[in-house]
């Protein structure tokens, strides 16, 4: 059984009231944290360990030294609720059912960065998640941890709720910074990066909810403590959300190292793989990271045990390993056709390109193209290398790392699935009308686990 | 541009609402509230967004409108066409996939005789397909107003077109499906 | 100033200096191609792709490599930087990859396009892409539309610069087009029937790199290869009077900024002398302009034939491999 730091209390009844929150021993983090000087608040988190949940997993900690605290502009902490990953839900799940765990959240770490108005960016779908989260506001607001003079300290923060309007890109931190000033979701080029210039030119950290979120059970333990918890460099607890043809979909807080042999099988997580159905494929981070098939997700080349930590998943790079990313777990079964689901997320990041960089903008839409007619029956061999290579020249050569997202998945799939595409290509009428894998029809290089 | 912005307001409290969000951005960064501002914009005025309508929202932020089309174009979430009163945003994403979520589609197509991308003729229902919603572990599911309706299955896509296409069906409810 | 190495070239440029301008400093084969950078256009850069180079050396102090390719057009020179260009595999493999990603939905005739021999996408195919294109899915295309009555759009031709939305930002103040919708969706566009009218609007058709926005009032439509451009000037009370007059004969085709060999104009004109000063005698001439660029006016290539073979080959008709 792991610990757990953020959803400790998430059946409490009414735990998204201010009452039962700090009934359950809520802002204390907050009373703790304005006791100390922002600079003390910050080396908690540094020693925490703590990495940024929202994907790539840079230390949090670091993130925030590089903020530029010399100049007389304001400071913008901005938080990155766009969560738009497929296969990621958790920052949705925690800002509803424990919205005050963000407000804590936020406010140590805005007084640890000194910014006095604090943005959440959430995305336009999450509706009926903005009323949630300025319920939470205005409550803790009138509980006198936000607004002026906070506790008496001097610090003032206001806190508001920024809805996006659907464009995944906008997760993007310099494309969410675009798009809270009202413009189109075009990422920025970098340098400068948002710690020297970032939201109206001034110094911005961006965060994602669950990162900030973290930052409450890390002034409450110290972040010693917390960085005692999980496996080497992989600190603290992490929210994965699991779906696909898992037992139990749902989001669930691990300590990071937990082995993944056990986080898939285990009832007290995904429960394994639905009844009759045999694991094929899992992609353990959100639809930008690459497919595993299942010999290779339970153990990596050398044939260790793979558990779930940055490092773990990533072990082999790319050509054998995947990413822990966002957190948003897809488990897949036999039925599940690889190519399908590729031209799907080909189809996505097709779809979400801002257009800004020809690479991204042109060759997206030439991966899904390729892909759908594979999919549907009207592919040729050689739109296989064709594919791998478009994916190699949008890789790196784009503006934001979306360009990346979209060329891993499809290279990936090709890499360790390519027999299926290549029957996809063979047998056209026998996948033309078919959503679903033809298993007793051919064999695929995979061991079904 | 013959624009009669006068038929085009918002309402009081409406324009309060607008008010208010401006007032949470800096001097001089207004624009910050135009996505805000287009939300409640589609809110008031059918649930989509006309030329003139964008034009008076222009007009309230002091901005040139050719800046809120670039902006209201960009966003999925803008309808920049009349949709029917009952949007059924089906989420078609991988994950999504992977759990059946194309014949939920295709049965909600043969039951309201539309395809994905169309507005049955009495303009109750319209059919869209979208982008991973965040709700991968609940599919098959769909958008339908402000709510997620999840776990979908042929039943509860009977009783939502059966509830959904009365009269007094308000989208920015959630309805126990 | 700093010295920075581009392809075994030193160069000493100011800090701040970007690297493909250190390039324009040295000039020659060095130099990477800029379709989306202008640099009269503050923001400009950085989306094309085109520029892309390689950092084996990110300064005197820290010579560690970049670890991706950058954009030149938008990267600053650090001291002791060493920077490949055309001897780097990677770079030239790349640009490869952009100009193909640049021609997919571009259409593929040339021949008929009013832009071409001045067309940057043109040379740049030449001078870098591949003949054959592998692109077999369906082009994305628009109608030509007008936006007023000097200017012609025809967004199937664009490459998505942006050039011209900051041209109307900065040069004039009356933005009416822009960049709408997204990904590979993306148009240039008015929204609603709207029509540019401004005394720089004009410029737009300057800074365009392709053939995308066209002068209604070239009247006699003519290849640019059989008209002559000529320098010339006259007093203007809006702007500075000092532009390329293209003559066929005595007769004044059209009237453009002057632009250097990197296709940027010296200065923007104005609307009257672009559009409206089209008799000789409105002008005082200085004599013929030099074509400095690597282009297809200059070397006369495409004057030999303007057949497109087939679709399967990207609309250089006259390249014959
Ligand atoms: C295309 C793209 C989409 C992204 N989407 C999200 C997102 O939805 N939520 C998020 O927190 N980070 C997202 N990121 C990562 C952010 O750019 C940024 O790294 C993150 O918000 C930093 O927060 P962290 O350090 O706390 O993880 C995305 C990045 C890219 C390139
Ligand atoms: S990589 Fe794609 S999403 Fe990122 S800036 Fe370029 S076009 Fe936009
Ligand atoms: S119309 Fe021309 S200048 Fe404008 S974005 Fe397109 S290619 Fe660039
Ligand atoms: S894939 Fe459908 S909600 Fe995420
Ligand atoms: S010129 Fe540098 S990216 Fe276009």
């Amino acid at each position: 059984m792991g610990q757990k730091l953020l959803l400790e209390h998430i059946n409490v009844p009414e735990i998204q009231t201010y009452n039962v929150y700090r009934a359950k021993g809520g802002y204390k983090a907050v009373e703790k944290s304005l006791k100390m000087s922002p600079d003390e608040v910050m080396e908690e988190v540094k020693k925490s360990g703590l990495r940024g949940r929202g994907g790539a997993g840079f230390p949090t900690g670091m993130k925030w030294s590089f903020l530029d605290r010399k100049t007389d502009k304001p400071r913008y902490l901005v938080c990155n609720a766009d969560e738009s990953e497929p296969g990621t839900f958790k920052d949705r799940f925690l800002m509803e059912k424990i919205p005050h765990l963000l407000i804590e959240g936020l406010i140590c770490s805005s007084y640890a960065l000194g910014s006095n108005t604090t943005y959440i960016y959430i995305r336009g779908e999450y509706k009926w998640i903005v009323g949630i989260l300025e319920k939470a506001i205005a409550e803790a607001k009138n509980a006198g941890f936000l607004g002026k003079n906070i506790l008496g300290t001097g610090y003032d923060l206001e806190i508001y709720v920024n809805n996006g309007a659907g464009a995944y890109i906008c997760g993007e931190e310099t494309a969410l910074l675009e798009s809270l000033e009202g413009k189109r979701g075009n990422p920025r080029m970098k340098p400068p990066f948002p710690a020297i210039s970032g939201l109206y030119g001034s110094p911005t950290v961006v965060n994602n909810v669950e990162t900030l979120a973290a930052v409450v059970p890390i002034i409450n333990l110290s972040g010693e403590e917390y960085a005692k918890i999980g496996i080497g460099k992989s600190t603290g607890t992490k929210l994965i959300s699991a779906c696909g043809n898992i037992r139990n979909p749902g989001v669930y807080e691990i300590d990071l190292g937990l082995p993944v042999y056990e986080f898939l099988n285990s009832d007290e997580y995904c429960g394994g793989i639905r009844d009759g159905h045999r694991l094929k494929a899992v992609i353990p981070g959100g639809s930008s990271v690459p497919i595993l098939p299942a010999e290779l997700f339970y153990k990596n080349i050398k044939g260790e045990e793979r558990n779930m930590s940055y490092e773990s998943l990533s072990d082999g790079g790319f050509v054998s390993g995947s990413m822990l990313g966002s957190g948003g777990f897809v488990a897949m079964d036999e039925t599940v056709c690889i190519v399908r689901n590729t031209w799907s997320f080909a189809r996505f990041y097709h779809h979400e390109s801002c257009g800004q960089c020809s690479p991204c903008r042109e060759g997206t839409g030439w991966m899904e193209k390729v892909l759908h007619r594979i999919e549907y029956g009207h592919g040729h061999m050689h739109d296989i290398d064709l594919l791998v290579d478009v994916a190699k020249k949008i890789e790196g050569n784009t503006i934001c790392p979306l360009g990346d997202a979209a060329a891993w998945p499809v290279a990936a799939a090709i890499r360790h699935f390519r027999e299926e595409f290549e029957y996809h290509i063979k047998y056209p009428d026998k996948v033309k009308n078919s959503r679903f894998a033809h298993l007793d029809d051919y064999k695929t290089s995979l061991q079904l686990a | 541009m013959d624009t009669n912005l006068s038929e085009i307001t918002f309402t009081e409290e409406r324009l309060a609402k607008a008010k208010e969000i401006m007032a949470r951005y800096p001097e001089g960064r207004h624009k910050s509230a135009l996505l805000p501002i287009l939300h409640i914009a589609q809110h008031q005025f059918g649930n989509w967004l006309s030329a003139p309508v964008m034009d008076y929202v222009a007009s309230i932020l002091n901005i040139k409108p050719i800046e809120v089309y670039e902006v209201a174009t960009f966003y999925s979430m803008y309808n920049l066409k009349p949709v029917g009163k009952c949007m059924i945003e089906f989420c078609q994403t991988g994950p999504c996939l992977c759990r059946g979520v194309e014949d939920i589609m295709d049965y909600t197509e043969q039951k309201l005789g539309i395809k994905v991308g169309e507005t049955t003729q009495d303009g109750k229902f319209t059919l869209k397909g979208v982008e991973c919603l965040g709700a991968c572990g609940y599919a098959p599911m769909a958008q339908i107003g402000e709510y997620y309706y999840e776990n979908l299955t042929k039943e509860k896509i009977d009783k939502i077109i059966h509830l959904f296409g009365q009269e007094d069906f308000n989208p920015d409810q959630k309805y126990d499906i | 100033m700093i010295k920075v190495t581009i392809d075994g070239v030193e160069i000493m440029v100011e800090p701040g200096t970007t690297i493909l301008n250190a390039a324009r400093q040295a000039g020659g084969d060095i130099v990477p191609p800029a379709m989306c950078y202008y640099s009269k256009l503050k923001g400009s850069g950085g989306k094309c792709r085109t520029c892309l180079v390689k950092v084996s050396a990110g300064s005197e102090k820290d010579p560690r490599p970049m670890p991706k390719l950058v954009a030149s057009c938008s990267t600053p020179v650090q001291d002791g930087m060493v920077v490949q260009n055309i001897t780097s595999p990677e770079v030239l493999e790349a640009r490869k990859g952009v100009v193909e990603f640049l021609l997919i939905n571009h259409p593929l005739d040339c021949p008929v396009c009013d832009q071409a021999g001045e067309c940057h996408l043109q040379d740049l195919g030449f001078q870098h892409g591949s003949a054959k294109t592998r692109y077999e899915e369906e082009r994305r295309q628009f109608d030509k539309i007008d936006i007023g009555d000097k200017i012609q759009l025809h967004m199937t031709r664009c490459i998505l610069c942006y050039r011209c939305v900051y041209t109307a930002d900065q040069i004039t103040n009356q933005r009416v087009h822009g960049v709408l919708k997204r990904g590979d969706a993306s148009e240039i566009s008015t929204y609603i029937e709207n029509v540019i009218e401004n005394d720089f609007s004009g410029n737009v058709i300057d800074v365009c790199p392709v053939g995308a926005l066209t002068d209604k009032t070239f009247r006699f439509k003519s290849r640019v290869w059989f008209v002559k451009p000529m320098n010339a000037h006259r007093d203007c009370n809006k702007c500075s009077g000092k532009v390329a007059i293209w003559m066929h004969g005595e007769e004044v085709y059209r009237v453009t900024g002057r632009k250097d060999k990197y296709g940027e104009v010296e200065e923007f004109i104005c609307n009257d002398c672009r559009f409206e000063k089209k008799q000789k005698s409105d002008w005082v001439i200085e004599g013929p302009r030099e074509v400095e660029r690597w282009s297809v006016i200059g070397q006369n290539k495409y004057a030999v034939g303007t057949k497109v073979t087939a679709p399967q080959n990207i609309g250089y008709g006259n390249i014959i491999d």
